[in-house]
């Protein structure tokens, strides 16, 4: 063996054998050395106090320019919802069923008026006034301000990671965490709600208008060059215009962002709002109302979200115009029928005031005695899966195999014996990785079977740390592990270490859930054309529905406590663990899967052997999109009882301790973007390998 | 051998290209230096663990008016970096660029940009068709651009639109158009503002053979009818052959050869230019007039050809028993003389000059 190769496979060996040594080290430790297991409270800095000192300074100091905003915007806010609210329902339903026809044909239309006739039975037409009104507020505000800021980001490249991290925290940070800063700048009311929502809806229109104005064709870039255009002219009529399908995409998502968020304006109260509906029943355990009002937004998203992808269809590519209509035409009629109504309700004000604010026909109680007859039915079906999952993956990744495998739950306990054997099995799957030549492979499963071993919360933070720097630095350079390194000694500074963990353990579970069921169900979809024609709308559902609707099926099932949170952020998150399958193995090449056909492959083999492994940067791209979905889930998942960084949240906006709900946010925010970069570099690596 | 009168470098310089360098890897400062000094040992050297490129190496040459001039090159060669460091797409690291006499490469913007309106048009090799304005916006964009009112824009269009062969078209959008189509709509384009310049870079290496070959006969007319000053690049030898007036044949960045296609034909450089010309069809573009004899006097009863007349035509009158044949200019004129005996001495040496 030559020097060189010596010196390379003696340092190879070393860096994969100096995680788990560093591991079984602070293990070891860990008995003798309290603050190895458990960082010491008087090591951690108050960051919660030190943020309440400059809430404290700065709040004061812009809170006459902001609460003179919040008034303007408040005042704006009423005018708007005294209109819908004064104009007869048949009026709303036929101006927004020609821009329905207009954007998406005659089935959006039908559509829409299906849904008016549904929310007026069901005695909601104001409160979804009320709603729309603030959506109506919000969307132009996030749109044109994400648009400035993708614009500011395309002309000023140095910004431009800068903005992208700032993007990532405007979409992570929970509102909750800064909904008291916000209360005392702009009032307490729903504008407060306005502005949370501004927040967590920019980005996506941000971004894809970057993305769209960054990705036009050199070629075209040229000929506005060779035409003599200036930067104006190129602009407007070449660059612009090319990232029209970008753009439209970035109003579409911003919109669904900013319909679902517009609730947490209702966690604040005194706004009598469809939000408010759901809220105020899920706290009474009046489910069945909540479960209605949760369809009506369900409703206006799935509207809204139809109507703002046809909006702007570019001539060229869809042809003709639809029903031969052009939109200032329908707008025209539209606002016609608008004050047509506004007549009528002026000259008959009792009776149009009466079919507004009919009480509907639908009976609430009645619908929750179905509904928990139904639960009681099954319970112990329910009972069994929770408890299935409780004790075989959340309570193993909490307290560890160890704490986890007792007699009653797993029907042996762990004897010295039994760990050893499973010390030797991991060591066995190791060495078999270590044969494949991959001994970080081998590494990184000698440390997660320590991890499964001791559990999340008692594995000791020094083994943590360098566990989730060197992922990083694996996964996406030096500059990664830097952040990473960074942000978890920020999460040990201020305490909250251990709710962090409890968060990620969250998060694992159920991605864990997603994952599986999202994956079958998305190979299920690639293999069989029908069934994904019938999941499709399912899905579009799914994602368009406001998060807090989630909650609703997960209470009615289990029950409030940790296992409710868990499957409502599941529910929301395995939709992208479908999507992404599906696509990821659809688009593995047609020769590939024809060559695997020809050499015999059966279509199970097909799928796992052939198809699975080709598509993995796909899968994880997608397993990148269910993570965050998840942890975007979490704060609202915490309202119904789980004890980690949201439940932080939730009891600082009680004790409105704006500081620690700061902090807690901002931990937060530092777990989804690093989780994120990880993964991005590892499907990163995986591409360039393939 | 006699330049034929027809030829375009009797005519006044319009382009002129001195000693032009764009390096790539090396600060701006340093790729200057080099571009003055042409010191080769600065681009061995490594930066970043990179070796600097030089994607045009001292390039030289003059481009006379209403001459087609043809930079004709392998992928790599930097062919297209050359056309594009005349125009400025690209910033050249070194050299000049004179048009008119002025020195492009140090024009403020706003120069630039009312020459790129006024007096240079390009066409792409992907068309570069906006998909969103139909033909006729397609054809106006640069007059929009330039301020020109709607009428008159679209008048001069539509005249455009039809001079390429689309008339009736105009409302359509790129997305209904074939690839011939579409780049008839980009030449349209080009021409709209009436440029005095037209580049174009390999404007028909996205077409299949067949619309190639009808696309370069449209070339060839529309430059009958036009007469413009052309800087054309191509990867396709053949095509380079059948439309060029000169051909200027890059390897490597640096320019090897500059001649008409006869000239190259009869005397390339080295073997690696003789290796191109095994697929160029040499008697359809050897003329008469680039292998006859000088001579006077009023040539008795020998059959007749015009200078311009390719071997192609001519040989079969050689091979079928004539001794010699006359070579006249456009007047009727004796100004020349082939022989079989000299055509056979030319088929059979070797003209390329050994590498």
């Amino acid at each position: 063996m030559k020097p060189g190769n010596a010196l390379s496979s003696a340092s190879a060996l070393l860096k994969m054998a100096a995680m788990p040594a560093l591991m079984l080290a602070s293990l070891a430790a860990a008995k003798a050395v309290p603050p190895i297991a458990a960082f010491p409270a008087n090591w951690t800095i108050p960051v919660p106090a030190g943020i309440n000192a400059v809430l404290g300074w700065l709040v004061p100091a812009i809170q006459p320019v902001t609460s003179l905003i919040g008034k303007l915007a408040g005042a704006l806010l009423s005018t708007l919802i005294g209109i819908l609210q004064f104009l007869p329902w048949p009026v709303v339903a036929l101006a927004v069923a020609l821009i329905g026809f207009k954007a998406g044909g005659i089935r959006l239309a039908a559509l829409v008026l299906a849904a008016v006739v549904y929310i007026v039975l069901a005695g909601f037409w104001m409160q979804s006034m009320a709603t729309l009104s603030l959506v109506i507020l919000a969307v132009p505000l996030s749109v044109s301000l994400g648009f400035l800021l993708g614009l500011g980001a395309f002309f000023l490249p140095r910004l431009r990671q800068g903005l992208e991290l700032a993007f990532d925290f405007m979409q992570t940070f929970p509102a909750f965490a800064y909904l008291l800063p916000l209360l005392l700048l702009f009032g307490f009311g729903p504008i407060a709600g306005l502005v949370t929502t501004a927040i967590y809806a920019i980005p996506p229109m941000a971004r894809c208008t970057l993305s769209g104005l960054v990705e036009v064709p050199r070629e075209r870039l040229e000929v506005a060059e060779m035409s003599g255009c200036s930067t104006w002219q190129r602009l407007v009529w070449v660059e612009l215009p090319s990232a029209r399908p970008m753009l439209a995409l970035g109003l579409n998502q911003t919109t669904m962002a900013a319909l679902s968020m517009v609730i947490t304006a209702s966690i604040i109260g005194g706004f009598d709002d469809i939000g408010w509906v759901v809220l105020s029943g899920l706290r009474q355990a009046d489910l069945g109302k909540s479960l209605l009002a949760g369809l009506v937004i369900v409703l206006i998203s799935v509207i809204v979200d139809r109507i703002t992808a046809g909006l702007f269809r570019s001539p060229a590519t869809s042809g003709t115009r639809i029903g031969g209509l052009s939109w200032p035409a329908v707008l025209a009629v539209a606002g016609a029928a608008l004050v047509l109504g506004a007549a009528a309700r002026l000259a008959a004000p009792h009776l149009l005031q009466g079919w507004n604010e009919t009480r509907g026909i639908v009976d609430f109680g009645l619908i929750n005695e179905v509904l928990l007859g139904f639960v009681a039915r099954y319970s112990d079906v329910l009972d069994a899966i929770k408890n299935a999952v409780l004790f075989y993956l959340v309570l193993p990744l909490r307290v560890g195999l160890a704490g986890a495998v007792l007699p009653i739950t797993w029907g042996f306990s762990m004897t010295p014996a039994v760990a050893a054997a499973y010390a030797a099995l991991a060591l066995l799957f190791a060495l078999r990785q270590m044969t494949k030549g991959r001994p970080s492979a081998a590494a990184a499963i000698l440390c997660l079977a320590a991890l499964l071993y001791t559990g999340l919360v008692a594995f000791p933070w020094p083994a943590a740390v360098a566990l989730a720097v060197w992922a990083a630095w694996r996964a996406a350079g030096l500059r990664l592990a830097l952040f990473t390194g960074l942000s978890l000694a920020f999460v040990l500074a201020t305490g909250l270490w251990v709710p962090f963990v409890k968060s990620l353990y969250l998060v694992v579970v159920a991605v864990a859930l997603c994952a599986l069921a999202g994956g079958l169900l998305g190979v299920l979809a690639a293999r069989s054309d029908r069934f994904s024609a019938l999941l499709r709308p399912v899905n579009d559902a799914l994602q368009t529905m406001p998060q807090f609707v989630f909650l609703i099926p997960a209470l009615m099932f289990f029950k409030v406590g940790e296992f409710a949170g868990l499957i409502a952020i599941a529910l929301y998150a395995v939709v992208p663990a479908i999507r992404y399958t599906e696509t990821g193995l659809r688009n593995v090449s047609p020769t590939l899967l024809e060559t695997a056909r020809q050499l015999g492959c059966t279509p199970l083999q097909s799928t796992f052997l052939v198809q699975l492994p080709t598509a993995r940067p796909a899968l994880l791209l997608g397993l990148n999109q269910v993570i965050m979905a998840a942890i975007t889930m979490l704060p609202i998942a915490a309202t119904v009882g789980t004890a980690e960084l949201g439940q932080q949240i939730y009891v600082a906006l009680g004790k409105a301790d704006a500081g620690l709900g700061v902090t807690a946010g901002l931990v937060f925010c530092l777990l989804a973007i690093n989780l994120d970069r990880i993964l991005r570099g590892v499907a990163g690596r995986l591409r360039s390998a393939q | 051998m006699i330049s034929s009168p027809l030829s375009p470098s009797g005519r006044p310089v319009k382009l002129a290209c001195r000693n032009l360098w764009k390096i790539y890897g090396l600060p701006p400062q340093e790729a200057a230096d080099v571009a003055r000094t042409g010191d080769p040992a600065a681009l061995q050297r490594e930066r970043d663990g990179r070796k600097p490129l030089a994607a045009v190496a001292g390039a030289s040459f003059d481009i006379h008016e209403a001459e087609i001039f043809v930079l004709m090159g392998l992928s790599g060669s930097g062919k297209s970096t050359l056309l594009r460091c005349l125009t400025r797409l690209i910033e050249p690291s070194g050299g000049s660029v004179t048009l008119d006499g002025e020195n492009l490469l140090a024009v403020g913007r706003g120069r630039m940009t009312e020459l790129r309106r006024k007096a240079m048009g390009m066409v792409f090799q992907n068309f570069g068709l906006l998909p969103h304005l139909n033909v006729l916006d397609n054809v106006a964009f640069p007059l929009r651009v330039q301020g020109i009112d709607r009428t008159a824009r679209e008048a001069r269009a539509r005249e455009m639109t039809e001079l390429v062969g689309l008339e009736g078209r105009e409302a359509q959008f790129p997305s209904q158009l074939s690839g011939g189509q579409q780049q008839r709509v980009g030449i349209a384009r080009s021409l709209a503002a009436e440029p005095e310049i037209w580049f174009l870079d390999e404007p028909f290496s996205a077409l299949d053979p067949l619309i190639r070959r009808q696309m370069q006969d449209e070339f060839i007319r529309l430059q009958k009818i036009l007469r413009k000053t052309i800087v054309f690049v191509t990867h396709d030898v053949q095509e380079a052959f059948r439309l060029a007036d000169r051909i200027a044949i890059m390897r490597d960045g640096a320019i090897v050869q500059i001649g008409t296609p006869a000239e190259i034909a009869l005397a390339p450089a080295n073997g690696y230019i003789a290796e191109f010309l095994r697929d160029v069809p040499l008697l359809r573009v050897i003329r008469a007039v680039d292998v006859m004899r000088p001579v006077t006097g009023d040539g008795q009863a020998m059959p007749r050809f015009t200078t311009e007349d390719v071997l192609e035509d001519i040989l079969p009158t050689l091979l079928g028993g004539a001794a010699a044949v006359s070579i006249c200019d456009a007047d009727g004129n004796r100004v020349g003389e082939i022989s079989a005996a000299e055509m056979s001495g030319f088929f059979g040496s070797d003209r390329a000059i050994p590498a």
